[in-house]
């Protein structure tokens, strides 16, 4: 068979389990598919090898029959995860020799689970960026893209790249401000990120500790479900992992969504509203009706502030994060004469300018002097913020939104890198989700007259990602989204 | 509010960040931008309003203060830059 690697990951599940293939042959085919499409620079670090011998145990394990909910699975691993023994870099000069000594919990979750790892996924440096042009290992290529090279989106660009180009049958990534939804509404392909604390963030290299969230970036709904069940989970090792029940998210994959209440809130229709992205948005709300779901005018009154709301605690708290990068106990050391002088010469030479102007401002807002105006002001708007969910949450059980406000770009877009605020402000219809920490899906809803994928966006109430799966599902049964 | 030249250098010595000469007035610029582009919060009543530090909001489990995990230097050590007799090498701090 010669397409495998097109194979979602329900699909090969029931390939493996009928043993119609192996897992070894499976991971051949990816092993394969990664040589010929190097050209995406989705990878930073591959261990063929590695995967090979994990393949050959998962294969025991179907000829046994003590084959696990994940087995043989082919996964790609965002670089931002730890990986025991496995060059960990978070695409940063700073850090491009670290090799972990324990795994994150997320990436032990799926092992245990029997998934294969194939390697370590391109991001945005720290998770920084939109774009994945501020990696130290370059931008990510879009498999969508046509004459011109376009971004894949990021921060997970690596990971939504990766999947759309069948180089992994699913990937990790994580989202602070809109980083798995924007690549993957990008690259046409689906990604969740879940509740704040149902993914433990022990082993996964902090950016902003109040917003990161790891989830999964798939080929369609169900693989989501399948590979957030694996990740999900309590935690002791994170502080703020939740102490909640994991459903059995495929469970809730068609199920009847007829009096489903469905949230459409005003203010993410803007003037000037990208036309095609709204008249797409008209066309879900339609299809949802079509459905049985009701469809609702909701308010979120504070949106409009929630960009500079995330601008300011995103750096705060990364500027607080990155203040281990010292040059002491890992990563690159730049010596100087005194230790303040190696931490400078560390820190000015392995930072990009990206992290270094997040960490800049973060520290300005953290301040004496500036602490209350800016930073403590950020989070009394973000219990704005959160209010109006709370509030809208009273009148429907869903809302749904477009995922960007724009297509994928050229990689070096002038206007994009004009002023880092034009390329903030693509993150309008995401960073709203993760101050008020709920779960959030993009998946694809078709192709711009340009031939670029779009996404449309589910929001849910916090913990009830059941429900977004529901919804999901059926809006993904009426787009038929054809994938690459 | 605006902050000069004097002031970025001060903000990236307190983050140890060194800024070169030649890209001070850039830097300033963004920064300014950026700080402006935020200041629209102000516009906000916030008063009365608790700050939301986490979504996370219950109380943070405790465990009991008992070593789970020792013993491990070895790892602990593993990517250091510099070590030496099981520890970390820094330039002499004290005269």
């Amino acid at each position: 068979m010669s397409n495998l690697t097109e194979l979602t990951i329900s699909e090969s599940l029931e390939k493996l389990r009928a043993k119609e293939i192996s897992p070894v042959e499976l991971t051949e085919a990816y092993i394969k598919k990664l040589e010929d499409n190097k050209k995406y620079n989705a990878y930073v670090t591959t261990v063929p090898e590695k995967a090979l011998e994990q393949a050959k145990e998962s294969e025991k394990r179907y000829m046994s029959g003590a084959n696990k909910p994940l087995d043989g699975i082919v996964l790609g691993i965002k670089d931002l995860f730890c990986t025991k023994d496995i060059r960990t870099t978070a695409c940063s000069k700073i850090i491009d020799n670290f090799v972990p000594q324990y795994e994150s919990t997320v990436t032990q979750n799926l092992l245990d689970d029997g998934a294969v790892f194939l390697g370590k996924l391109n991001l945005d440096e720290f998770a920084m960026g939109g774009s994945n042009e501020t990696s130290y290992f370059g931008p990510v290529v879009n498999p969508w893209s046509k004459d011109v090279k376009l971004v894949a989106g990021g921060s997970s660009g690596g990971s939504a790249a990766a999947v759309s180009a069948n180089m992994c049958a699913g990937a990790t990534g994580t989202d602070t401000g809109g980083s798995i939804r924007q690549p993957s509404a990008f690259c046409g392909v689906t990604g969740i990120k879940p509740t704040y604390g149902r993914c433990s963030r022990y082993g996964v290299i902090a950016f902003a500790s109040s917003l990161d969230q790891a989830g999964p970036i798939c080929k369609d709904v169900r693989d989501c479900a399948l590979m957030l069940n694996s990740m999900a989970g309590f935690d002791e090792k994170d502080a703020t992992s939740a102490r909640v029940d994991v459903p059995n998210f495929e469970s809730f994959l068609g199920q009847d969504i007829r009096g489903l209440k469905i949230g459409i809130p005003n203010e993410y229709r803007p003037d000037g509203l990208n036309e095609e992205i709204a008249n797409y948005w008209d066309k879900a709300i339609e299809m949802m009706k079509e459905k049985g779901a009701e469809i609702v005018n909701i308010s979120l009154p504070h949106t409009k502030y929630a960009l500079p709301c995330y601008y300011v605690i995103a750096p705060a708290e990364a500027s607080s994060n990155l203040a281990r990068y010292d040059g002491i106990r890992f990563g690159n050391r730049v010596n100087g004469k005194n230790m303040e002088e190696l931490h400078i010469n560390t820190r000015s030479s392995g930072f990009g300018k990206e992290v270094k102007r997040r960490i800049l401002v973060g520290t300005y807002v953290l301040s004496a002097g500036f602490y209350d105006a800016y930073y403590l002001k950020a989070q009394k708007v973000r219990r704005l913020i959160k209010n109006d969910f709370d509030e809208a949450f009273k009148k429907c059980d869903v809302i749904l939104t477009p995922t960007s406000p724009i297509e994928a770009f050229a990689i070096g877009d002038k206007k994009m890198n004009e002023s880092p605020i034009n390329m903030y402000l693509n993150d309008v219809f995401t960073v709203s989700v993760n101050l008020a920490g709920l779960p959030a899906l993009s998946l694809p809803i078709g192709l711009s007259k340009n031939g670029l994928p779009l996404g449309m966006q589910f929001i849910g109430k916090a913990f009830d990602e059941k429900t977004i799966f529901k919804a999901s599902y059926q809006l993904e049964k009426s787009v038929n989204f054809k994938r690459i | 509010m605006a902050v000069d030249n004097e002031a970025v250098k001060q903000i990236a010595y307190l983050a140890r960040l060194g800024v070169e000469e030649d890209k001070l007035e850039e830097t300033q610029r963004e920064f300014n931008k950026i700080l402006a582009w935020v200041e629209e919060l102000g516009e906000v009543d916030t008063n009365g309003v608790e700050p939301m530090f986490s979504p996370h909001e219950e109380n943070i489990l405790l465990r009991n203060d008992e070593v789970v995990e020792g013993n491990q230097s070895d790892k602990i050590l593993a990517n250091a830059p510099e070590k030496e007799f099981g520890y970390f090498v820094v330039p002499k701090v004290v005269e």
